[in-house]
Order: structure tokens, then sequence, then C-alpha cells
């Protein structure tokens, strides 16, 4: 519905932002796929020349190489179910009538706008920590010995950590979803009959299919790149090395740019493989 | 000023061709209304018209210039589209400024105008207020005003009436109608209600897939449709349109009878029915007859009321100066 | 799908809301409230929950201590300016894929926001060779720009969905009145789009207020933003409590109290008009 005018407008508007990500995409990912194949240690003598595929395999033979692909899976599915479980039950919560609803809402939307550097050392001071954290006091107070989250359960804990900061996300997109529903059809049901496990079942979560296509996808995005959290709690230590801060320590600690530039271009495989399968859900769901 | 000439303008979507080339020629100062079912092109036309579209080939001249590549700022054309498409964040008063405002004319030649078609349109008391608090019949008011003030050579409108009630619709043709007659500008005006274009046009444009069926004042389509499409979209209620042995008594493939042509009886006739649905208007009833070779149900509307009902046994009798007749291509026989 | 009940149900269930609602909230709450003791009661076994000597102390040492106003300058600039510079770049993108689009509109979303998924730690490397190249590390310029093209999917998007809502004929109408592509979009569609805009505009600056690996890793002394001053306590100092509080509060208060005020559009936000 145009005219060759406006389309070749919409072609020169278009142009900027999609130049722009094809630059922030491509550059970096050319000089990476380069490094990769180079015996690059900056602090000991710079561009040492050819590596081959020697950055490759010695990175995947690494033996943190499959922990770390397997840690940053854990997480990202783990948040995963939290908060959509979560997320769901909060929602239908939410959605009853109650008193101060939107004060509730305030509350339960808060932790979204922390960033992720402050609750991580707030949760790994403040609560965690084995002496002085509130968990510390809670576990003395009923004759427990205080468990050393970051090291003893240091990925249930990180887990926590990311799914407290993402529960708000689901919960609120959730909460719209659920807020959309008819109430005459669950009325119907439930003067058909049906009690509240198959209303839930065939009728709310179908519903709720579109809303948590965009958690899942939103969420994974930002879960695969998590940072901040681990940087600040254990710093990769205790089984918490998820493949971005693997390379993080490559590059940065290691300075060795080969060798981290081959396991970003591995990060970068497995990102697409998860891309695809995201995009390919996401892309039905959407229209 | 206001010519508009169509020369083998062409439009596809794709590989789709939804209006194949076609030529038309709308005089100054004319009404033309095009006419057809949903989906036959008519929008389309007017968007190609507008400069909404692109035309795949064929030139689109106004008032002698080829306005083929023109974008439509450019074209001197007004559009009152069927969502009124008012601008929601502005005031009346802006709304029908906004035209003005692109134009780059002085703020008292505006002001002036906006006054004279707010009074014209009787819009002077809501000009502070914003389209969301206006009624249908108002928004409509709005969207004509800001089309007017811009003295464009022509207007073109898109079923501007759909979405209005049946009573406001009447009144909004007659006023579309009056403003024609006082700004004796050039009016082009889709609709796919043959009443709308009966009432309003001194042209009639009737479309079907993209082909034009006819053009013509609407007596003409009414006495002489070409074809049997035209015959059966133009008149209300439908012409009947009998095939078989009746036909053939005529020399022809089809005959048509309108049903205001046919004379009702209770004792004798041509053709023999039994009344099925009556439906009784007051000033007339429409009588639907069945058993009728060649055509079931036939429509006959008779003046008045008729002390027939359900189940009743009748005789017709058509009125032979206004029998119409199709060749087996659907055309007409003169 | 709110519908009447009895007074009980109505009780136990804003008991229930409460309670969640309270716990999620409580380590903010209870930063906050460390913020305002002493060391030593900070830290006092068993935990002091109100009732303690209110100071302001720490958040003068933190002041004092970080140099709090140049951090929190740094962030301003840097999310404001990555937002409004997004903003520029997307409308006309959004415009184009919304109001005319094309078969492959959807694949160039998709795309765009796939590139979201790279993984930074990836090109840290690269970036970080640009940057010095082009002497803008360690600079605000610098994280503008890195913020703007990392958030820049998200902008495009969410206007994308906000603008296919503003009926096409409402366009047109501007084109038949004599309106400009550039009018067009100043006049009208702007101004009809403004409370997703807004939105758009909140979500991306919380998002680049509070992203915290580009602005650790491609900032030193003089362009760091609040997330590089709060982790600076991540060291041994953080355990003084009560400061490293007054710190965290320092630096989420600002987004918290622009979060709360705008949560209504922010919701629709966040959704990515995706779900209605």
């Amino acid at each position: 519905m145009a005219t060759q005018q406006s389309r070749s407008a919409a072609r020169f508007m278009l142009a900027p932002a999609v130049i722009l990500l094809l630059g922030w995409m491509l550059v970096p990912l050319i000089m990476t796929l380069w490094f990769s194949f180079r015996n690059y240690l900056p602090l000991r003598g710079g561009d040492l020349g050819w590596a081959g595929f020697d950055n490759y395999v010695r990175f995947i033979g690494s033996s943190s190489f499959w922990p770390s692909v397997q840690t940053t899976l854990i997480i990202v599915g783990g948040v995963l179910v939290i908060t959509i479980v979560l997320g769901i039950i909060l929602a239908l919560l939410l959605d009853q009538p109650m008193w101060g609803q939107g004060i509730v809402r305030i509350l339960v939307i808060a932790p979204f706008f922390v960033m992720p550097t402050v609750s991580a050392l707030v949760w790994k001071n403040m609560f965690m920590d084995p002496v002085n954290g509130l968990f510390a006091h809670i576990w003395k107070f009923f004759g427990a010995t205080p468990v050393e989250w970051l090291s003893q359960a240091s990925m249930q804990s990180l887990i926590m950590i990311v799914s407290w900061q993402w529960l708000p996300f689901a919960t609120l997109i959730l909460l719209t979803a659920v807020q959309s529903l008819d109430s005459e059809q669950l009325e119907a049901a439930e003067m058909d009959g049906a009690p509240f496990h198959s209303r839930f079942i065939y009728m709310i979560l179908p519903h709720l299919a579109r809303a948590i296509t965009i958690v899942v996808l939103i969420q994974t995005i930002f879960l695969l790149s998590i940072f901040a959290e681990i940087f600040v709690t254990t710093g990769g230590a205790f089984g918490t090395r998820t493949l971005s801060y693997l390379i993080f320590q490559r590059v940065l600690e290691s300075q060795n740019i080969g060798l981290g530039s081959a396991g970003g271009v591995y990060a970068i495989i497995l990102a697409n493989i998860v891309a695809i399968f995201l995009m390919r859900i996401v892309g039905k769901n959407l229209d | 000023m206001g010519h508009i000439q169509l020369k083998q303008v062409k439009k596809s979507f794709g590989d789709v061709t939804v209006i194949p080339p076609l030529d038309l020629e709308i005089n100054d100062g004319e009404f033309v209304v095009f006419v057809g079912p949903s989906g036959c092109g008519k929008s389309t036309l007017l968007r190609l018209i507008a400069g909404l579209e692109d035309t795949t080939a064929g030139n689109i001249e106004i008032d002698g210039k080829d306005a083929t590549g023109l974008p439509p700022a450019k074209r001197g054309l007004a559009m009152v589209f069927q969502s009124y498409a008012l601008y929601p964040h502005m005031s009346v008063r802006k709304n029908i400024a906004f035209p003005m405002k692109m134009a780059g004319m002085p703020k008292e030649e505006q002001d002036k105008r906006i006054a004279a078609a707010a009074k014209a349109l009787n819009l002077t008391d809501y000009l502070d207020r914003r389209p969301g608090q206006l009624s249908g019949g108002q928004r409509q008011r709005v969207a004509i005003g800001r089309a007017i003030v811009r003295e464009p050579a022509a207007f073109l409108f898109d079923e501007p009436l759909s979405n209005l009630d049946a009573a406001l619709r009447v009144g909004m043709r007659m006023e579309i109608s009056e403003l024609h007659t006082k700004l004796a500008t050039t009016m082009i005006y889709v609709t796919h209600d043959q009443v709308e274009a009966m009432t309003m046009a001194d042209k009639i444009v009737v479309l079907q897939a993209g082909v034009i069926e006819q053009v013509g004042s609407p007596l003409e389509l009414y006495r002489a449709p070409r074809n049997k499409f035209v015959a059966g979209f133009i008149g209300s209620p439908k012409m009947n349109l009998i095939e078989g042995a009746e036909a053939a008594k005529h020399n022809a493939h089809t005959i048509g009878i309108r049903p205001e042509h046919i004379d009702v009886s209770t004792t004798e006739g041509l053709w023999q029915g039994t009344v099925g649905v009556a439906e009784h208007l007051g000033s007339d009833t429409f009588m639907h007859i069945h058993g009728v070779p060649g055509c079931d149900p036939l429509t006959v509307r008779a003046g008045g009321e008729v002390g027939v009902k359900h189940g009743d046994t009748v005789w017709l009798t058509p009125n032979l100066t206004h029998l119409h007749k199709f060749d087996a291509q659907g055309l007409r026989i003169e | 799908m709110a519908r009447a009940v009895t007074n009980n149900r109505k009780a136990l269930n804003t008991a229930i809301a409460w309670t969640i609602g309270l716990l999620i909230f409580f380590p903010i709450l209870w930063t906050i409230l460390t913020s305002f003791k002493t060391e030593a009661q900070a830290i006092s076994d068993p935990p002091v929950f109100l009732f303690f000597d209110w100071t302001l102390e720490n958040y003068s040492v933190v002041q004092e201590r970080s140099n709090y106003m140049r951090f929190l300058w740094n962030s301003v600039v840097i999310a404001g300016g990555s937002t409004i510079l997004g903003l520029i770049i997307a409308v006309p993108a959004a415009w184009s894929m919304a109001f005319v689009p094309s078969k492959r509109t959807k694949d160039i979303l998709l795309w765009m926001l796939s590139t979201k998924m790279l993984p930074a730690v990836g090109v840290l490397y690269p970036i970080y060779l640009i940057f010095i190249k082009m002497g803008i590390l360690d600079t605000r310029t610098g994280l503008v720009i890195v913020m703007m093209l990392i958030n820049l999917p998200i902008i495009v998007w969410m206007l994308y969905t906000y603008f296919r809502e503003i009926p096409g004929e409402i366009l047109e109408a501007s084109r038949m009145d004599g309106a400009s592509l550039k009018e067009e979009i100043i006049y009208i569609l702007t101004p009809m789009a403004v409370p997703g805009i807004a939105s758009t505009m909140l979500l991306n600056f919380i998002l680049a207020w509070n992203e915290a690996f580009w602005t650790l890793n491609l900032t030193a002394a003089k362009a760091a933003p609040l997330t590089a001053f709060i982790a600076s306590y991540s060291s041994p100092e953080g355990l003084f409590y009560a400061k490293l509080s007054a710190a965290s509060t320092m630096a989420i208060a600002p987004i918290l109290i622009l979060g709360w005020f705008s949560q209504k559009q922010l919701v629709r936000g966040l959704t990515f008009g995706a779900v209605k």
C-alpha cells in the first residue's frame, strides 16, 4: 500500500539503523575471527603470528570449556523456569481483587530497576555473608550452622539472585496477559463444572503462550550475557564460570587474545544456535 | 478547474492485476461516483488518482498536465477518508488549518477560511474540541472542512458515509450533494451502495474486478444497463433476470424486468405464481413470488398496500416496454 | 478477569499479595534501612530492624570518598544521550517498517533483535582496540555510542509495535494535505505516538543506566558511571555494610523513583506491544 516514492523513502530511512547494526555486528566479528587464528599475547610480545586452529583446539580441549557451557545453560534454564513458574503464580494472584493492588505492583516491580552490580553486592554481603549476612542470622536463630552460600551453594545462590532481578519482568508481562483474559469464558467453564486445574491447563495457559514466548525471548537475550552478577559475587569461582565469563578471563585476566577470541567464536556459535531456535518460535508467535 | 483523465491506467500488486488498463474522463465540476461490490478496485482507482498508489502503467492527467509521477501533496486534490482520518492530537481548528499551514498560507487568510468552513458546516461551536469529543457526523464534517479550505481541484471521497448510522447517512448525503452544487468543484465519490450512487451522481462508473462495466448518468444506467451485471447492481430491489423458455420467446438468452415494472393481479395475467414473503413497507409492498419458470423467487413491487398474503396465488404481467434483453454473454440486446 | 468476591476472600488475597510483595521488596528496603545505620549497628547480632540511631553520616562519607555526583552525571549523560541518539535513528526506521512493510520487514526486525544475542564478551577486545584507535576509550561519547548500538534493536522493535497501532489513513491524510515526509513525521506521527515513545525512552534509559558489561570494561576514571561506582565497593571495603548500603541506595534511587512514577507506561513498553 504505498508508492514508489514512499518505498524508496522507507529504504532510505531504514538504512542508518541497518547499516549501524550491520557494522556493529560485522566489524568486531571479523576482527574476532582474525584474532582467533593468531597467537596474540599483548603482554608477552604481542602478535606472534599464525596459530591455525590451535586456539580453537586449546579452548575446546581445556577442562573448563564444557563445564562453562553447562553452567551457562543451567543458569539460563534455571532462571527461566523459576521466573516463569513464579511469574504465572504471582500474575494470577495479583489479578485477584485486593486492597492496595497498585502498591503491591510497585513493590513487585522494584527489583527490575536495581542495577545488577548493586543487587549482586547487596545479596552477597548483606544476605549471603556467612558471618554477618541476614541469612546467617536466621540460620543461627534456628540453631543451624550458617551456610557459606556463594561457595557451598554457589549456583543456587547465583540463580536466586538473577531470578530475583528478572521475576518482576516475567510477572508484569504475564499479568498484562492474564488481565486480557476473557472472564466470561472462564465463568462459562466454571459453569460447565471445569475444576481450577483444567481451567488453568486448557484456558489460562494457552492464553499466556504468547506472553511466555516474549519472556523467554527477552530474558534469554539478557541472561546469555549475564556478567556483573558473577563478576561481583564469585568472580567465576565455585563452578559459576559461564562461557562468557571464561572468555572474559582468557581475554582480560590471562591477556590471551587469540585464545579468548576462539572462545568468543564458540560463544557466538552457541548464541546463534539459541537465537535460530528462539527466532523460529518467536517469528511464528508474533504477528 | 478539475478535469481528470485516466489513459490506459493499470495497477498490479506483484503478479495480481487489480485494474487492467482502463480509460476514463472526468469533467470539471462533475460529481462522479465509482460504485461496485467490495474488492472491485474502486478504492484502488481512487487512491491512484490521489497519488497514494503508483500506477503500474498508463497516465493520469489533471487539468491537462501529466500528474502520474507527482506525490499526493502536489496534485491539488483533497480527500475524505472512510475513517475520517482526523488528527486526534489536534483541535478541530488545527485539523482544518493543517493543509493551509502546510501550504504556508498567511495566518489571517487561514482564520478567514476556517471561519467560513466552520459556518458552512455547523462547526463553529466545536472548533476548540478534539476529534475524540465529536460525534460521527461532526467528525465527518471536520474531514470535509479540512478538504474544502484548500480549494482543491477535486474532492475525493472514499466511502465517507459507511461508518455512520442509517439516519445520519441520509442527512450527510444531502449535505455533500448541496456542497457540490454550491462549490461546483469536481467530486469523485467511492461507494458500494448503489442508492448513494443513484441519488448523488452526475455520472456513475460501475466497476467489477477492476473493469469499467458502464459509465453513464443514473437514469441511463437504470434505463439501459449495458449488461447483466449493471442490470443487477443498479436499482433496488434488484432486477429480475429470467432465463430459459420465457427468455427464448423474446429471442434472448436472458430477459430482465424490474420489480416495479410488473403488474400484479389476483385474477388474470401472463405468469402464475404463489406469494412467498411479502414485505409491507406502507408506501410499497415487495412480494417474493415462487413458481414462475426461469426465476425463483421473482420480486414484484406494488404501490401502496396490496391485499395479498403468504400462500395466495397471483398472476403477473410484465410491462414489455421496460423489458431488458441480454445475450448469452450477458450483453444487452437492443 | 477480575470479578466480584466476598470481603473475606479479598482480605486473604490482600494478605498473601502484600506478604509476597514485601518479601520481594525486602532486599531493597533492607539496603535503604542499613544505609541509615552506623557501621556497628549494621552488623549487630541480632540485626536491628527499625529501632536504631538514624544517621546520614554514611551518605556524606560516600560522597566525599568517591565523588558520587561525577558518577551520577556520567550515568545521566550515557543513559540519556544513548536513548536520544537511538531514538533519532530508530524513529525513521520504525516508520519505514510500520507503514511501508515489505516481505523482509519481519526478517529485518528479528535480525536486529538477534544482534543483541551476540555475546558481548566475544567482541570485547576488538571493540576495545577500535576505541583506543578512535581515542574514545573511557569517554562518555564512546559509551553513548555503544549503549545506543546495543539498545537500538529494542528501541526499533518497541517503536515499531507502537507505530503499527496508528492508522495508516491518518498519515495518508497528511500527505493529501500537502505534508512532506519530514512534516508527516514531525507534526502527525510523533505527537500521536508520544505515549509509546515515552515508554520506549524510559525502558531504554533504565537498560542503559543498569548496563554493567560495557560500562565496566570500557571506562576507567573519567567516564565511569554508577555501575562502576558501585563495583568499586566489591573489594573488601564492601564489608562496611552501612556505607555499601548508602552507595547502593544512591546508585539505584534515581531509577527507582523514575520507574515508580512511570510504571504504567513502562509495563506497556516491557511487553513490546506483543501482549495486550
